[in-house]
């Protein structure tokens, strides 16, 4: 489910948009003409096929003799033995082209994606990316590898059967020829319907399914307003409404079908008609005639099947259009080329050239407004960070009190002014040396799938055994590790789900600290902990913040007290700043703020206490 | 982990049928044309073999009796032009009367199968709608959308699909073995043979491979999530510097599910390859044997070429057949899945259960209650007159929300756990969605539907127009908010429109459960993401609007329950006080503790504390 709409792109054909999947398909060059050429020859022996049956009759029946019949045999035992293993050679050159094309393609998208910026991720929907990188880098491979092969076969199939019949008796070729064109007319005509009714239908399905999730997760709120059955009954609706599609897309296809068999069948019916007449007339043999009988039977499905399968390959223009428009996706923060050239990128780091960071930070003249938003959220703000300074960020939800944290990082870049690192504008350097000196630990903390021993390797991936454990012990994380089944060894689940969130902070911990950061970023959770894991992590903050620069969005008042620097951001702006004594004296936001989290927290503490 | 859940055959067969009700007579069409337009097909090859045999090769004797006794033979066998121009009718004729049953086949089997799939969807979506609240809580919304999409796809496809399918394959095997066996016998019995070859060969290497291709749709899960958690952790990876990293880990998993694929399709390549090799042997068969048979004068050359057709048009079914019979068992697991659903038991009320009036005292009798083994309530009582406004407050997980679940028959209590009563009535006696009706409880995370705000607000009076539903957003103070939208009130609500803000979500739940107009009204902490000075103003425009109505107010800030006639204060799921706020603030307990720390805006203390942290 995408959980935005996905924009309709043209249908019109457009070569441009094909030409992008040259530099995917040259790689596989060899594969590909193997695979036609099998093809080739699989279809060819399908054509030959009906001869051997004509011979058998007019050699053997008609010539009223079996002798002869064991060499017949055992070529056509040859020839079906050679298209066994003409179709084993190209299904599996179509599944190498196919596994191979989706891989690359796969391959490349993802790691472009890991150049893109921020403000990209901020604005598209993970879902919508996902969709890209899976779905349609899937469909494009396999109908690149199938559905061309189908089109191919049945090209060269009824092409083969054509040249065979006019080779046989180009009059009666000529009478099966002229159902063609009925065919054709019939197939364009019908054809653009069905696909829009089966898009219809597609959108349909896609309603069914939010509306499940809405019966779903809203079904709590059903019960209290007691609408569950006018629910119920606008589903029916919606389920009356797919119906009736379903049904209408069918008929369609109920006319379409029957209707191409019929004509293939008129084929018949005047092969069987001036064929006959040729027999009587002795002109032709009626071994001839039943060969042509055979392949007017043969050769309509084939080409209704591809006129089906051209229409569906048609409209792989939009995945390809998809998948090249995200790889056409420029990142907005990039390394300029002199900076890659002595630092190199993200992918090839020239580590020897790294000079080592001290973690002082400095904001000179910076205004600021996020690409996608008008205003500008910074205007030539001034701070100089000192190295291991602690800054506290402070504001109510959606205040805006990551920006400053996504300017330092280099997450996003300032739109006017500079941002130093150790004295130096950190757009000379490489983002890779930045954010290889940067630790940082999210509100929800984010683990991958895997054991808690490889999410803490996460933050120095040649750390040993020990240095691990190390890490993990300077957090106290090793206390919640050690009581966990497999302990060190435990799979975390997907996103680290199998883990409270007290847990996964306290792994998030660990792994900065086994990254060693000289910046610390710390974006602190207000979920609520139990008391003891509280009590850890509260150690944990502090041994982190020792000798760093670091910033910290805070909620806890202890976190904010102990801050070297308070910024005090409402609706997106710096109003205030200082340290903590200083702020509550001038008694403006901050001491609002400071009185209302000072109520709650002592409030909660009233609440524990009687635990 | 749900637990494995299964149905006996017995089971699954009456879940069938259950929603083939009213669409099996379209199946019943379907199958009957669908058998009548092989049986029309069959007649083809007839036609072609008399003609050969009579028209072309002049042998009278191979025209059936029946014929003879309509056609014209002899003469016709003088006449072959004649002839033939009723030969390529008759074909013409067959063509089109298959067509047309061909046409009936598919509409009646696409009315029965949209019909039957309704069916499945419409009662599983009305059954999850009334099912219990408890049940909600317990199962996560992605697995039960998968249940009710791609498990419903796969119950249809096998319904519609395969079973059909494999009905009419059947027909069409023992149709044409039929007509094959009173044309040649010996002939015949060499078709007869392929047939347990092809079908069990095809059949046991789809169940062999299945496990293969198990192996694959998990590699692809695994790829799926590896990209998944690298797009929603990007801030972690490039805060590590791990582009790199990155990249490695997918291309690993990347060509592991890439090699399996190309492994299995190795596999697939053989089989399909088998298949061409099978059928194309038993054609060869059939010509060798059938070229000797014709030859010594067992049949005619006519018969010789029907059979040849006959049995191309066997051979592929067959083979089809072996696929859809071991793919079928796929679909039992997804019934199980299903029927786990359709199984969990729907709310219900008791036998007697009437309308009462919901009016008088709201009364708590000794209420002891828990989800699990640990009680959440425990020898809860006290009295909620009526028309009066009663506060709760307690701390998180204290219990306060299940009390007024159970008022509202979220959950239900045990005939042991006490009893709750309303006007003396015991709340059970009531019909649930009366009780409800006249209960509007505002949850503490209430859901606003994808529909407009004005919808959501009406959801309880669809009737309702726009100044009515403006008017109750007035008291939740959000109408201003709502008209600051381009859209107003058209605005649409969540993912696809606009997202709104926690506490406009609250505020919109208000109004949409003042809507209601019900007597007792619950506010379950919803005001929590409402800062303290709308909070004031939506309490008095409530106080204002509700008058006699009975109030019950969940929070955890004083100032929002210090006016209510009574509090109850709730400490782990004990009643710790009950009383007036002047008479809480008398005496020493929790009540005064946190009013003195809420209340307390004595700068020089903060600061005090401030400093010396």
């Amino acid at each position: 489910m995408d959980s935005i709409d996905e924009q309709e792109y043209k249908k019109s054909f457009d070569f441009k948009i094909w030409k992008r999947l040259f530099p995917f398909l040259s790689r596989y060059k060899r594969v590909f003409l193997s695979m036609l050429l099998l093809n080739g020859l699989c279809a060819s022996i399908d054509v030959i096929l009906p001869l051997f049956q004509r011979y058998a009759i007019d050699h053997f029946i008609e010539g009223d003799t079996v002798s002869g019949l064991l060499p017949y045999g055992c070529i056509y035992l040859l020839v079906i033995l050679i298209q066994s293993l003409s179709v084993i050679g190209f299904s599996r050159n179509s599944m190498h082209i196919e596994m191979n094309l989706g891989k690359d393609m796969r391959r490349d998208l993802f790691g472009h994606l890991q150049t893109l910026s921020f403000s990209f991720y901020n604005t598209t929907p993970v879902g919508y990316l996902l969709s890209r990188v899976m779905s349609d880098t899937n469909r494009i491979a396999s109908m690149v590898a199938w559905n061309f092969t189908d089109i191919l076969w049945a090209l060269f199939y009824v092409c083969g059967s054509f040249v065979s019949m006019f080779l046989l008796n180009w009059k009666l070729a000529l009478v099966v020829a002229t159902i063609i064109p009925v065919i054709a007319i019939l197939t364009w005509y019908f054809e653009d319907k069905i696909l829009h009714w089966n898009r219809k239908i597609r959108k349909l399905n896609s309603k069914i399914t939010g509306s499940f999730n809405e019966g779903i997760t809203g079904a709590k709120t059903s019960k209290t307003l007691v609408i569950e059955d006018r629910n119920a009954d606008s589903f029916r609706t919606l389920t009356e409404r797919m119906k009736a599609s379903g049904i209408r897309a069918a008929r369609l296809n109920a006319v379409y079908i029957p209707l191409v068999l019929f004509f293939s069948t008129v084929a018949v019916a005047v092969v069987l008609l001036r064929g006959g007449t040729m027999v009587v007339d002795n002109v032709l043999k009626i071994a001839t005639l039943s060969t042509f009988i055979t392949y007017a039977v043969g050769i309509f499905e084939p080409i209704q099947m591809t006129a089906a399968n051209i229409a569906d390959f048609i409209s792989l223009q939009a995945s390809i259009e998809r998948v090249t428009g995200l790889m056409d996706q420029e990142p907005q923060i990039q390394d300029s080329p002199e900076v890659i050239e002595k630092y190199g990128d993200s992918f090839h780091p020239k580590k020897e050239n790294w000079e080592p960071i001290r973690g002082e930070i400095e904001f000179r003249d910076v205004t600021f407004r996020y690409p996608d938003g008008g205003e500008n959220v910074l205007e030539h703000f001034s701070l100089h960070i000192p190295a291991g300074t602690t800054v506290a960020i402070v504001g109510e939800t959606g205040a805006g009190k990551s920006t400053l944290v996504n300017l330092a990082c280099r997450f996003f870049e300032p739109t006017e002014g500079q941002i130093l690192i150790d004295g130096k504008d950190y757009r000379q350097r490489s983002q890779l040396w930045l954010h290889s000196n940067i630790g940082y630990v999210l509100q929800n903390p984010h683990l991958f799938s895997g054991t808690v021993r490889e999410n803490i390797r996460y933050g120095r991936l040649d750390a040993t055994q020990e240095e691990i454990e190390a890490a993990a012990r300077a957090v106290s994380a090793h206390q919640v590790i050690e009581k966990l089944d497999k302990g060190w060894d435990s799979d975390v689940g997907e996103g680290g789900d199998r883990l409270s969130t007290g847990e996964k902070q306290l792994i998030s911990f660990a792994r900065a600290v086994l990254a060693d950061p000289r910046i610390f970023v710390l974006d602190e959770a207000t979920a609520s902990i139990d008391t003891q894991t509280e009590q850890l992590i509260q150690a944990a903050i502090d041994h982190l913040l020792k000798d760093r620069t670091s910033f910290l969005i805070a909620h806890r008042l202890s976190t904010i007290r102990k801050a070297d620097l308070i910024l005090v951001v409402k609706d997106g702006k710096i109003v205030e700043q200082g340290k903590h004594l200083e702020l509550l004296q001038q008694g403006g936001y901050y001491h609002d703020l400071y009185c209302k989290q000072f109520a709650e927290e002592n409030a909660a503490k009233v609440w524990n206490s009687k635990a | 982990m749900q637990p494995q859940f299964k149905l006996s055959r017995q089971q699954k067969v009456r879940m069938i049928l259950r929603y083939l009700k009213g669409c099996m007579k379209f199946f019943i069409a379907a199958l009957v044309c669908a058998c009548l337009t092989m049986a029309f097909h069959s007649l083809t090859p007839q036609v072609i073999r008399i003609t050969v045999d009579t028209v072309l090769k002049s042998d009278a004797s191979a025209v059936p009796k029946i014929l003879e006794s309509i056609l014209p033979v002899k003469f016709l066998q003088e006449n072959p032009g004649q002839a033939l121009w009723i030969a390529a009718g008759a074909v013409l004729v067959l063509a089109l009367l298959r067509g047309l049953f061909n046409y009936g086949q598919r509409i009646n089997l696409s009315k029965g199968s949209e019909g039957f799939v309704k069916h499945i969807r419409d009662d599983l979506f009305r059954h999850i709608q009334h099912l219990s609240y408890d049940w909600h809580t317990a199962h996560s919304t992605g697995d039960m959308i998968q249940r009710c999409t791609s498990d419903v796809d796969v119950i249809r496809n096998f319904v519609c699909n395969q079973l059909v399918e494999v009905v009419r394959t059947v027909f069409v095997i023992i149709l044409y073995l039929s007509i094959m066996f009173t044309m040649n016998g010996k002939l015949a019995l060499v078709a007869l043979l392929f047939i347990p070859i092809v079908g069990l060969s095809s059949g046991i290497f789809y169940k062999n491979i299945s496990s293969r291709f198990q192996a694959a749709d998990e590699a692809e899960g695994d790829l799926t999530t590896c990209a998944q958690e690298n797009l929603t952790g990007v801030r972690v990876v490039r805060a590590f510097g791990r582009e790199q990293y990155e990249v490695e880990r997918f291309a690993q998993k990347n060509n592991y599910f890439s090699n399996l694929w190309i492994r299995l399709g190795k596999l697939l390549a053989v089989y399909w390859a088998s298949g061409t090799l099978l059928t194309s042997l038993q054609t060869m068969v059939i010509i060798l044997v059938g070229v000797v048979e014709t030859v010594n004068g067992g049949m005619t050359l006519g018969a010789f070429i029907a059979f040849v057709t006959y049995n191309e048009a066997l051979a592929w079914p067959v083979r089809s057949l072996g696929r859809v019979l071991s793919e079928m068992s796929k679909a039992g697991v997804s019934m199980d899945r299903v029927g786990y659903i359709l199984h969990a038991p729907e709310e219900t009320d008791q036998k007697d259960a009437m309308p009462f009036p919901v009016a008088g005292d709201i009364v708590f009798d000794h209420v002891t209650f828990g989800y699990e083994e640990q009680n959440v309530l425990e020898d809860v009582s006290f009295t909620i007159p009526e028309g009066s406004t009663f506060a709760i407050l307690g701390g998180t997980g204290s219990g306060k929300s299940t009390l007024v679940h159970l008022l509202d028959r979220l959950y239900e209590l045990k005939p042991n756990q006490g009893i709750i009563t309303i006007g003396g009535t015991d709340i059970r006696k009531f019909q649930r969605s009366h009780l409800r009706k006249n209960i509007g409880l505002v949850l503490q995370e209430p859901f606003l539907f994808s529909q407009t705000i004005q919808e959501n607000i009406s959801a309880m009076r669809p009737d309702a127009d726009l100044t009515q539903v403006r008017e109750a957003a007035s008291i939740a103070c959000v109408d201003d908010a709502i008209q600051e939208f381009p859209l107003g009130y058209d605005t649409i609500v969540g993912e696809r429109g606009v997202t709104l803000s926690g506490g406009q979500k609250q505020r919109v739940a208000i109004a949409r459960t003042l809507m209601g107009k019900a007597p007792v009204m619950i506010f379950d902490d919803s005001l929590s993401a409402v800062d303290a000075e709308t909070d004031t103003k939506i309490r008095q425009a409530l106080h204002g609007s509700l008058g006699k109505t009975t109030t019950i107010l969940i929070s955890h800030r004083i100032t929002t329950l210090m006016q209510a006639d009574q509090i109850l204060v709730l400490d782990h799921g004990r009643v710790a006080a009950i009383g007036t706020h002047a008479q809480l603030i008398e005496k020493p307990g929790i009540y005064k503790e946190i009013y003195d720390i809420q209340m307390s805006s004595d700068d020089r203390t903060l600061i005090a504390k401030g400093g010396m942290a």
